[in-house]
């Protein structure tokens, strides 16, 4: 089934360099005192698949963090679809509207139907009129299969489908790449394979795709890296078979041994 | 003298109704200048306080603090009787608006900063994640959020603030209270000031009802969120 899945990708050979939507250089960040990312060197290309992993603290959610500026860095460079990551506010916005990013909590708005959360951002930031951003709404509702909640509130939607709109919000700012930090750790496990499979078609339709996620079968499934950190750095980085079959690390070893409880 | 012709003379509350009337009318108007004056005023002042500069935010902690703190009589009188002596002459309705708005901006100020502060972060992050700029993220996000939390306890605040409006017959504003006490010298009988109770009261019980309906609604509200 691995070798079947590994086929579908239809993995090809390393791109040429200027392939490379997310470059990131020697990146540093420290939270006051602590150092909380370490040299980290990381190259995206178009249309690849990243699966993040490692311990609880160990830097996953500040590294995606610091890819759309929710979180600032120290040193290194961070360059996303040609644009270096500055203070400046004009690059950090044009920076954020091509990278869509979903949360762990879903962090949907409350007071906002699902559509008006679709909505809300093209509206502001692209300017749409409320009809097409309200017709590409509905787009992307039916494609992560709840185009009938769309005039519900959020706080109306289970879990599963509350992360699904969260997704289908993003992909309204029509993203290049798409972050997500656990997005099914604070789901009921019923509720995750709803939320994988929505993620598994995005990857299917070619979107490059940064996955913090302890789901190992969505790694083996789509991933084309899988990424191993621990205490702020990178200690690992192979394709899935490698990765789940001779990590080279022992640290990763053990974490292996601990999510795939064997 | 029987106690109904003393305090309820049918006949002298209608000789002086027309004044009275004239009463709750300038009290209501004085007391929607200040809510809504005030109200805006301190949703900008919570703002500056959350979110501008360090010296911005320093001003405004010190403009809260001092108007919770300072009485509003004493701050009404400051205005209407002390300001003259520096060129500045309001009239009494324009320095009731004024101390009472003040008083009223700062309190509002911090409710709504507490109902900001109570809104996850993942919210505004989420607005950022999405490109919003601050501005919108503010309008659309925060503030409406906010305003839920804010209503009971920002109600109940414009409720107290209406109260205070009887301050301003201290200055001769011809507010209800001062056109009832007006009125009782005029007949030289006190129907009148409980007339204006009474008119207080019509006016004041549903806002009170409404403030524990709010309190009420919006707890179970948030539970449900
Ligand atoms: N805002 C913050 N302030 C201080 N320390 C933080 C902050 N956010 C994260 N950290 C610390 O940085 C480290 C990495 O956190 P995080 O990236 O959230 O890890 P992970 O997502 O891998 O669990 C942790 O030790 C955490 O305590
Ligand atoms: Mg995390």
């Amino acid at each position: 089934m691995n070798d079947r899945s590994a086929q579908a990708r239809g993995r090809t050979a390393p791109a040429a360099q200027d392939d490379a939507v997310i470059r990131i250089s020697g990146l540093n960040k420290w939270y006051g005192a602590y150092h909380a990312l370490r040299d980290i060197d990381l190259t995206v290309r178009k249309g690849e698949r990243i699966v993040i992993c490692g311990p609880s603290g160990s830097g996953k959610s500040t590294l995606v963090r610091c890819i759309n500026a929710l979180e600032t860095h120290q040193g290194g460079t961070i360059d996303v679809v040609g644009t270096r990551l500055t203070d400046d506010l004009k690059d950090v916005g044009r920076i954020r509207t091509e990278v869509g990013m979903c949360f762990q909590q879903f962090n949907l708005f409350p007071h906002l139907t699902v559509l008006e959360n679709c909505t809300l951002a093209p509206r502001w930031t692209r300017r749409q009129s409320k009809r097409d951003a309200e017709a590409e709404a509905m787009h992307f509702l039916n494609k992560v299969r709840i185009p009938d909640q769309a005039n519900k509130y959020p706080g109306q939607l289970s879990g599963g489908q509350q992360q699904r709109v969260a997704i289908a919000r993003a992909l309204c700012m029509k993203p290049r790449i798409m972050l997500f930090d656990e997005p099914t750790s604070a789901l009921d496990p019923e509720m995750i394979k709803e939320v994988l499979d929505t993620m598994v078609e995005l990857a299917r339709d070619g979107m490059t795709m940064l996955c913090v996620t302890h789901e190992m079968g969505f790694a083996r499934k789509v991933a084309d890296r899988v990424i191993f950190m621990d205490a702020g750095a990178i200690v690992e980085e192979s394709d899935p078979e490698t990765f789940f079959s001779a990590a080279r690390n022992a640290r990763t070893r053990q974490f292996l041994s601990q999510v795939l409880g064997h | 003298m029987d106690f109904v012709s003393t305090f309820l003379n049918v006949e002298v509350i209608l000789r002086v109704y027309p004044m009275l009337l004239k009463g709750i009318g300038n009290t209501v108007a004085l007391a929607s200048a200040t809510i809504v004056g005030g109200g805006v005023a301190g949703v900008l002042i919570c703002l500056v306080r959350l979110y501008a500069p360090k010296v911005f935010r320093g001003l405004a902690i010190a403009y809260i603090d001092l108007f919770r703190a300072i009485p509003i009589l004493v701050l009404l009188v400051i205005i209407y009787y002390a300001l003259p002596f520096v060129g500045i002459r309001l009239n009494a309705f324009m320095a009731a608006t004024l101390a009472l708005g003040l008083v009223f901006s700062s309190f509002t100020a911090e409710v709504f900063r507490a109902g900001i502060q109570a809104i996850p972060r993942g919210q505004t992050e989420a607005a950022a994640a999405l490109g919003l700029s601050f501005p919108v993220t503010i309008w659309r996000i925060v503030l409406p959020q906010a305003f839920r939390i804010a209503i009971p306890p920002h109600t109940s605040n414009a409720v107290a603030i209406a109260k205070d409006t009887s301050l301003a017959s201290v200055v001769a504003m011809p507010d209800l209270l001062k056109q009832a006490t007006d009125a009782q010298a005029l007949t030289a009988n006190p129907s009148p000031l409980i007339a204006a109770a009474i008119m207080y009261l019509i006016v004041l019980l549903p806002a009170v009802r409404l403030v524990s309906y709010l309190e009420e609604r919006f707890r179970n509200d948030g539970k449900a969120a």
